[in-house]
């Protein structure tokens, strides 16, 4: 087995490339839907572009029902796509099965969430890895070089000893040693490009972190383009150089982990990183001071909208405490944010001729005024359009 | 605030009898007083949710509560010993005077049913003499209560979202006003933006209604924020508790340290993460002495043959901790 013959291509180099790639899943015509002329469909994923580069992970953080996995099943081409473009190396790829999705698959493999359900609970590791080594024909020629194989992979995932891991069925494994067989399989076809949906979401939190530590490793040491995809921000800005926030189905913020998780651009990623668990904000006493404050802070945000019929313009429009006019006619472009380079957002705030013309807030009536007004807002707080629009 | 609402002491809850029998939680002391939110963190297979079965007698077949007492003290009254209760006394006890939100509460609803029907039923059956018109005005207050308009009394489970139908299950569970709510992983299959949502409206219901939270996750980032108090469990066993703030500050057990440094924070210095080596024990194969020894960086002598007891050490006052490297100066007053 030669897992890191690609090792010598050049770091940084762009292995995947999503292009304005969109998913629409139809829906069940009901009898009254049978004179309409445009088929109902649910939007999961609308319009989504982005890089995966060799030796580094990308997270793509959103709540359920945001698109995320339906991203990593497109790219891993287990649905065709809608529209848009899929790019490896360069070239476009749609495949429908047979050869030519054996060998991308051979390239791309993704893991998935649980793995007391993707490993088959009648068979041996040995079964598992075998199927993956041989299917992708890095099983060897002989009996031994199937073993070293073998021996190699678990080696690879810290299964070790691997005689002890080669015969023992998945209920023998606890939950943290089945998610690395799962990574070990994997493995096997030598990719380029794993896809993690949420590989440790049904850990233990004990575990978890030997996981993502392991998925960390093997980047490094096999220049693995990873997408990591999470509801869990702070996971993002532990594990990923660069991460994507996803709202019902379309990007609203990207840049380098540190700065969209500590600047956050987009309002949609500041409730999000307001809402995540965070023992620092607790006060002296500790006697529930944390859950007032909170509670008075995000009331009445709403919910995720239905996919089926999204908002027109920004679907995050009707829960966002900045909405303008603007935001429930037109989708907003990526924006640079300014701070940081790389660091963009699909937000109408970041746009000085949009705020300029239209008061933010304006189209939210209820906005909450505890929730602060994004950096870009602050900035221009001096100028005269906005102090009159408040 | 201090005086006890729920004791339990030495409580242990097999699974299946005799040799075969699988320790799920052993000798558990734990109190929860009046209007406290009391946290109960671990992983899974620690007994944390055993033990909240255990003590509403809601354990089903093989597991057997093989030991110890749950006591119950009514705001006004004489205790009241929960595992001797008769049948007819236990019905009446469940709900009224404590209630559980379930693990994955979302599916507790049952979907051929309105919501109306279901939290009129838990009215009914405890209140048989109230009127039809104060039960409705009652549920709708309820709904109401949780920030869900009245209006949606007469819709199906599958007619609203899965944060809706939390809501309505902790609705439900505060129906009859009782003193003691327990909450199993409520927020687990949640998004973290409703998680807070709900969090922030059940401390709110507390502060109105007084009642006492004990909260079960394994999310011990959450806890930190949300709970006055945090008792630690690993392998069945109470490992650790303490304040909410002194656990976070300064862990004593190691085991609570490793859980501490297992999660990544979202702000602050990115600080090095090291987690836990191995992975949780066997129960039906638990290691002698401290179940934690193998996975312990600091183990030593004593660890590995004596069960160490859980107590007040001599060098931290005012918490409990079950840990040879802290011994225990005074045994715990119960």
């Amino acid at each position: 087995m030669t897992l890191s013959e690609s090792a010598a291509a050049p770091a940084d180099e762009v292995v995947l490339e999503a292009v304005g790639l969109t998913k629409h899943f139809p829906v069940r015509k009901r009898l009254r839907d049978l004179f309409s002329r445009t088929p109902a469909v649910v939007h999961a994923v609308d319009d989504v572009s982005f890089a995966l580069h060799r030796g580094r992970v990308t997270a793509l953080v959103g709540e359920s029902g945001s698109g995320k996995s339906t991203v990593a099943r497109l790219l891993a081409q287990i649905y065709p796509r809608t529209a848009g473009d899929i790019r490896l190396h360069g070239t476009s790829t749609r495949v429908r099965g047979g050869r030519p999705f054996r060998s991308y698959v051979r390239r791309v493999q993704l893991i998935l969430q649980d793995p007391f359900a993707s490993l088959n609970p009648v068979h041996t590791v040995r079964y598992h890895l075998t199927r993956s080594l041989r299917i992708h024909r890095n099983a060897g020629r002989s009996a031994e070089d199937l073993d070293k194989a073998l021996a190699n992979l678990l080696t690879r995932v810290s299964l070790a000893p691997p005689e002890r891991y080669l015969d023992a069925f998945p209920h023998e494994l606890s939950g943290g040693q089945r998610q690395r067989v799962a990574i070990a399989r994997a493995l096997g076809a030598d990719p380029e490009v794993l896809l993690a949906d949420e590989p440790v979401s049904m850990l233990d939190v004990s575990i978890r972190l030997g996981v993502l530590n392991l998925l960390q490793d093997l980047k490094e040491r096999l220049n693995l383009a990873i997408l990591y995809i999470t509801h869990d921000i702070a996971s993002a800005r532990y594990f990923a150089d660069e991460t994507i926030v996803m709202y019902a189905g379309r990007m609203v913020e990207g840049g380098d982990s540190e700065t969209v998780t500590q600047n956050p651009a987009h309002p949609y990623t500041r409730l999000l990183t307001e809402s995540a668990p965070d023992p620092e904000r607790i006060t002296g006493d500790g006697a529930g001071a944390g859950i007032d404050e909170a509670a008075g802070k995000d009331r009445g945000q709403g919910e995720p909208p239905s996919l089926i019929s999204p908002p027109a313009g920004c679907r995050f429009h009707p829960r966002c405490p900045h909405a303008m006019r603007r935001c429930t006619a037109d989708v907003p472009p990526r924006l640079t944010v300014g701070d940081r380079p790389g660091h963009w957002t699909a937000c109408w705030l970041y746009d000085p001729a949009t705020v300029a013309a239209d008061a933010p807030g304006s189209a939210a009536p209820d906005a909450d005024p505890a929730v602060p007004p994004p950096p870009a807002l602050v900035e221009r707080e001096d100028t005269a359009t906005l102090g009159e629009a408040r | 605030m201090r005086d006890p609402v729920l004791e339990i002491r030495g409580l242990r809850v097999d699974y299946g009898l005799g040799d075969a029998a699988v320790h799920a939680v052993r000798d558990v002391d734990l109190t929860l007083h009046r209007g406290e939110v009391l946290g109960l963190a671990g992983e899974s297979g620690s007994g944390k949710s055993t033990l909240a079965y255990g003590l509403t007698r809601l354990l089903p077949p093989p597991g057997v509560i093989s030991g110890g007492e749950v006591v119950y003290h009514p705001v006004d009254g004489p205790p009241v010993d929960v595992l001797s209760l008769s049948p007819a006394r236990l019905r009446a006890f469940r709900w009224a005077d404590t209630s559980i939100v379930f693990q994955g509460a979302m599916n507790s609803l049952n979907p051929v049913h309105r919501i109306s029907t279901q939290l009129l039923d838990v009215i009914k059956a405890h209140e048989p003499r109230s009127a039809a018109a104060a039960r409705l005005a009652r549920a709708r207050d309820l709904l109401r209560l949780v920030g869900i308009s009245a209006d949606r009394l007469e819709s199906y489970p599958h007619q609203l979202s899965g944060g809706m139908r939390q809501r309505v299950m902790i609705a439900m569970a505060l129906a009859l006003e009782p003193q003691v709510v327990i909450m199993d992983e409520p927020t687990t299959a949640l998004d973290v933006v409703m998680q807070r949502q709900i969090l922030g409206q059940l401390a709110e219901l507390r502060q109105r209604l007084g009642f006492a939270v004990l909260f079960i996750t394994h999310d011990l980032s959450l806890l930190v924020e949300f709970s006055d108090r945090i008792a630690i469990m690993y392998g069945g066993r109470i490992v650790e508790e303490a304040p909410a703030a002194d656990l976070y500050r300064r862990a004593l057990h190691p085991y609570t340290d490793g859980l501490l440094h297992s999660f990544p924070a979202l702000r602050g210095a990115r600080r090095e993460l090291t987690g836990i080596p191995g992975s949780p024990p066997d129960l039906r194969a638990m290691p002698t002495g401290c179940a934690f020894h193998p996975r312990c960086p600091r183990a030593f002598t004593p660890c590995d043959t004596d069960v160490p007891p859980l107590g007040r050490p001599a060098d931290a006052p005012g918490r409990d901790v079950a840990c040879w490297l802290h011994p225990v100066a005074e045994p715990v007053p119960r």
